[in-house]
């Protein structure tokens, strides 16, 4: 099904299942611990041994040598893989480093070797008497360093990372207010609950793997080129993800490395990648440096707004999209934007929840606070004057729905911003410094084309197939609520199958573009069984309903299991989207509101309030996005108060590599959220008129606490995360 | 992970001689440290007795009028306490201000004593450090040290002792009772049980080859108010940056122990007879001899303004 002009009134309109906060239809799956994760497929195959990584003890350089005699001799041991034994390997497209080093090293903890055994412990236990030799070579580590030097990145065809329009430079000389500012962003790590883990098994030169991963169709994709067989020899399954944030939209080490050591080893093989190992083995958010300069007239207008951002990538990398929102977000008639590059030997930078906005709106949004009260206006307000209806880099480009201005009325309404201070550090609590702070939340809304199958079955099952993938949010209960409203049936009467490359392949889970564009795929899908259902059953199509498990027309009503009495029925479909979001920019919308208390005497920083209005098109199922919204609220507190990648710039490497170390937010952080929900339908995003949650909510919050502590403390904080030594100099003084 | 020999002794004696007839050999409590080290390599005990069965595990009244705390009694059992939260509240708080209620129901008295630093450096195998690897250097000085030592420092190692009880234990002055493979006992108070670090950061306690903790005691109750603080990045499961255990007399006088400054509870008597004239003046002879790195020059103040909160709690 091709989607290409504005949807109109169709079966997801009636609301009956879809809309609905509805339970996850794999809840009791997950609370009884019988949802198996990649690692816990103990039974796909038979004779399943382990694998463990070593990863590189340098940032940069050279293996001269490895020593595995003596991991080979230990108890156990089936085969030690090197990058050296494990014949050619090319590299997936969407890799920057290659997943198996050496004799180069690229980045710290690079994976150089697998050591397969009967027993994890055996494994383990070998892989460190690999002994390796390293000529060490001396590597860029420092971003702040290299920034000055630090070319454009390099534009692709359809993000162009540097922009400009109007003449920004004169504008912004001329404004009567305005405000040049700095601020940085710490390197961030997914922290996903489930490492990476795959098991792979190979019959012949079929291979399977049971993996965790959120974008089946790249995987397949690049783990064939990897090690250069043939696409339609490599199976994923991946039917359970216990978080990717982006982490796991590309293919890592664990997954290569299983299918090596499988054939090494000539039977399956599992690998998880330790979590020790992670930090610097996988992908993480970029770090960043941003220059913000917005120049207005004293009623508030914006009449320049520029927005640079410096990130690092190892070579051929990506910058992180930092300026993004800026393009889109106030209006302003002179902008500027440009994303710089530089080269660092540091782990390869990538895609965390939100790619872009998470950073950039962390910087822009204290600008924007910054800028409200060099004009004395509320920053709520501030917000609302430089609203647009319409791209502001192209004026003829219409937002598809766009209800900033609306999220922000109703949040400072609920939140009860009329009591905010507007002077800085006038509120007290007993020990507490307390005040309020907002953001707007922006996110763009892509789609993706996305296939599904849909069989009805002579139990008057609809079960559903598509390699889409649920990494936590839901989607194996919005597809199912998608197939029962299309066919007229409660939820119960639907099945899901996930996470399987042999299914049609999906839009897959990144960018918040899945839960629109899946169901996108199953409405498709659906359509073409209700066609063949009411064929099947001698209806006339344009007047058929379907609803309460039968289709009627008229005054003839059956039941639709009638329809699958010989034999089950089976459809397939793709959606996929023309150019509305060319002709039409579409994107999220929501307005964060954050109280916090600061401690007087310490600077500890704990939040009281946080609230989120959304808008955000059709929302499928109101507890899972409520949830979404709320999980990446938490992030988003996390990343202002604490996460942060801490870079050994001697070394070259995450210091703070583990759980311990790299503290991300625990219950007794996260105080009392509320998520509010505009009703909003898009029907230029999609049939369903949805558009994705799961990013949009980390979007701003940062910011909003940031501002916040400025307005309990007085401190406006420019670096990331503001934890209490970047305040203790400027508390107030103690009796 | 290393193979080890395992045994479980019955006896404190029999634990004690076990160890000395195997070199490299560890005693194991809750394991909540000792097999995390294990399992990356950084202990590698080539023999381990286990001290579960040792009957180590009940509070007793002493005669004169204290408590004696058996090695194996858990955190969760001793924060519980009712004699401890009536007499020793500082212990209790600072006990529940530690890990998170699952470790503490595994990790025992004598455990957490003797747990090791969190330095990153000395988690990563690939890094040089003294305290792991002698003589290999330190990658803390000059490298990440938000979280790591202000006083009593040397050139060769900068690491904190993370336990928040062993703070609440030096305020209250407890002793640390051993037996010797020998049979020896001795009774050590807890002000000479760490060492500062020196050239020998491997060396972290005067206990002797094979010794074995088999009990701490407190001495009779002192009152007071007993305030514990722990200043951290995020409000629980989180090592202290730094922590105050302060015991404040009605009439102002007190002792005041500080956690996440050094390689041991950081108590100075002399600098208690400052409390009279405020947290600063105690901080400044606290922390007189402070070696500080551009990362954790913050916990200077950061001492002094917590203990000055502390004092006014006290003083409420
Ligand atoms: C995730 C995590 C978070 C934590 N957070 C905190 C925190 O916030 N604050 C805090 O204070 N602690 C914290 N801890 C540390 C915890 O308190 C210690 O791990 C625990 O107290 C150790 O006790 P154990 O009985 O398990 O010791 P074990 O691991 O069994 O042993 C530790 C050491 O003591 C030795 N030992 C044990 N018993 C004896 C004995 N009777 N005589 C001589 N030697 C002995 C062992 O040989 C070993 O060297 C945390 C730990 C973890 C894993
Ligand atoms: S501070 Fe101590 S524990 Fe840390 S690296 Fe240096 S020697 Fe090792």
């Amino acid at each position: 099904m091709k989607f290409d002009t504005p949807a109109t009134t169709n079966p997801i309109d009636r609301l009956r299942v879809i809309g609905q906060p509805l339970d996850r239809i794999d809840g009791p799956l997950k609370v009884t611990g019988t949802a198996r994760y990649a690692y816990e497929q103990h039974d796909v195959a038979p004779g399943q041994a382990y694998g463990y990584v070593v990863g590189s003890a340098i940032a940069k350089g050279k293996i001269v040598s490895m020593d595995l005699a003596a991991a080979r001799r230990a108890p156990g041991v089936l085969a030690v893989v090197t990058a050296e034994n494990a014949g050619k390997l090319d590299k997936g497209k969407r890799n920057t480093a290659k997943l198996f080093g050496g004799p180069q090293i690229e980045h710290y903890h690079q994976a150089i070797a697998l050591v397969v055994a009967e027993t994890f412990e055996q494994a383990r236990a070998a892989a460190q008497l690999v002994v390796v030799k390293y000529q060490e070579e001396k590597g860029a580590f420092d971003l702040a360093a290299l920034k000055g030097a630090a070319p454009n990145a390099p534009s692709e065809e359809d993000s162009p990372t540097q922009s400009a329009v109007g003449d920004f430079a004169g504008a912004f000389a001329s404004a009567p207010v305005k405000l040049d500012q700095s601020y940085t962003t710490p390197d961030q790590a997914h922290a996903m609950m489930e490492p990476h883990a795959s098991i792979a098994r190979w019959d012949g030169d079929k291979l399977t793997l049971w993996t965790s991963n959120q974008m089946i169709a790249w995987g397949v994709g690049d783990l064939a080129q990897t090690l250069g067989i043939a696409k339609e020899n490599v199976r994923l399954v991946s039917p359970f993800i216990g978080g990717g944030f982006g982490g796991k939209l590309f293919l890592r080490a664990d997954i290569l490395l299983a299918a090596l050591g499988a054939r090494a080893a000539k039977r399956p093989v599992k690998v998880a990648l330790q979590r020790p190992l992670m930090f610097n083995n996988t992908t993480h958010r970029p770090a960043t440096i941003q220059r913000i300069r917005i120049g207005a007239t004293p009623d508030g207008k914006i009449t320049a707004i520029g927005h640079e951002s410096w990130s690092g990538d190892l070579k051929d990398g990506q910058p992180e999209l930092a300026t993004q929102q800026t393009k889109l977000l106030y209006a302003g008639a002179n902008r500027m934007t440009s994303l710089k590059l530089a080269v660092l030997d540091l782990p390869e930078g990538n895609a965390m929840r939100a790619p872009g906005e998470a950073p950039g709106l962390m910087a822009l949004e204290i600008a924007m606070d910054e800028m409200a009260e060099k004009l004395k206006i509320d920053p709520v307000e501030f917000r609302i004057i430089n609203d647009t209806q319409v791209d502001p880099e192209k004026p003829k480009v219409p937002f598809s729905q766009r209800q900033l201005a609306e999220c922000l009325r109703q949040g400072a309404q609920r939140f009860g911003w009329d009591k905010r201070s507007a002077t800085p550090g006038t509120l007290r609590d007993g020990k507490w410094l307390v005040g309020m702070g907002v953001a707007s939340a922006f996110r763009g809304n892509l789609v993706m084309k996305s296939g599904a199958r849909v069989t009805l079955g002579k139990d008057g099952i609809v079960t559903v197939f598509s390699d889409m993938t649920d990494i936590g949010p839901g989607s194996y209960t919005i597809m199912a609520q998608t197939a029962a409203e299309m066919m007229g049936l409660p939820i119960d009467k639907v099945k899901v199958e996930l996470g399987d490359s042999s299914f049609p392949a999906s839009a897959g889970s990144g960018g918040q573009w899945g839960a629109n564009s899946a169901t996108s795929g199953v409405y498709a899908a659906c359509v073409k069984l209700r066609e063949a259902v009411v064929q099947k059953l001698g209806f006339n199509s344009a007047d058929a309903v379907f609803e309460d498990g039968a289709v009627k027309a008229g005054n003839r009503a059956v039941p639709l299991t009638q329809a699958a009495g010989d034999g089950e029925i089976t459809a397939e479909d793709t959606i996929e989207f023309g150019d509305l979001d060319k002709t039409h920019s579409q994107a999220t919308f929501g307005g964060h509101f954050v109280e916090v208390g600061v401690d007087a005497a310490t600077g500890e920083v704990r939040l009281r309030r946080m609230l989120a209005v959304c808008a955000a098109g059709r929302i499928l199922n109101p507890k899972s996005a409520r949830s979404q919204v709320i999980g990446a609220m938490t992030m988003g507190a996390g990343a202002a108060l604490m996460e942060h990648l801490v870079v050994d710039k001697r070394r070259g490497f995450f210091v703070n590599h583990d759980l311990a170390g790299y503290e991300v937010p625990v219950h007794a952080d996260i105080p009392h959220q509320e998520v509010v929900f505009l009703d909003e339908t898009d029907p230029m995003s999609s049939p369903m008129k949805a558009k994705g949650v799961g990013e949009l909510g980390i979007c701003g919050v940062g910011a909003a606490v940031a501002n916040a502590i400025y307005n309990a403390t007085g401190m406006r904080v420019r670096d990331y995360p503001i934890t209490l030594d970047k305040l203790l100099d400027r508390l107030p003084a103690l009796s | 992970m290393k193979s080890f020999t395992y045994e479980r002794a019955t006896t404190p004696t029999e634990a004690a001689s076990g160890a000395a007839r195997n070199p490299g050999a560890r005693f194991i409590a809750g394991g909540t440290n000792l097999l995390d080290l294990m399992k990356l390599e950084i202990e590698v005990p080539r023999h381990l007795i286990d001290v579960n069965g040792l009957a180590l595990d009940t509070i007793e009244p002493t005669p004169d009028g204290g408590l004696r705390i058996g090695a194996l009694v858990r955190n969760t059992d001793l924060a519980a306490d009712a004699r401890v939260r009536r007499d020793y509240g500082l212990l209790s708080r600072a006990l529940l201000a530690g890990a998170s209620g699952q470790l503490r129901n595994k990790a025992t008295t004598a455990g957490n004593l003797l747990q090791r630093t969190r330095c990153p450096y000395f988690y990563d195998t690939n890094q040089p450090c003294n305290k792991r690897e002698p003589g290999s250097g330190c990658a803390a000085i000059g490298g990440y040290s938000r979280q790591l030592a202000i006083v009593g420092v040397s050139d060769a190692c900068i690491a904190t002792h993370p336990s928040d009880m062993a703070v609440a234990m030096r305020a209250l002055d407890a002793k640390i009772e051993t037996i010797k493979p020998d049979g020896a006992t001795r009774s050590l108070p807890i002000a000479e049980f760490y060492r500062a670090p020196g050239d020998t950061p491997h060396l972290e306690t005067t206990l002797t080859a094979g010794e074995l903790i088999t009990a701490v005691t407190l001495p009779k109750p002192v009152g007071g108010k007993q305030i514990y603080r722990k200043v951290r990045d995020r409000p629980s499961y989180a090592f202290a940056l730094i922590s105050v255990g302060a015991i404040i007399q009605p009439d102002g006088s007190g002792r005041v122990t500080v956690g996440g400054v050094a390689h041991k509870p950081w108590r100075i008597e002399a600098a208690e007879a400052q409390l009279p004239q405020g947290a600063k003046a105690v901080t400044d002879r606290l922390l007189a001899t402070a070696r500080t790195t551009e990362d954790n020059a913050f916990k200077l103040p950061l001492v002094e303004r917590t203990l000055a909160a502390v004092l006014a709690e006290a003083r409420a």
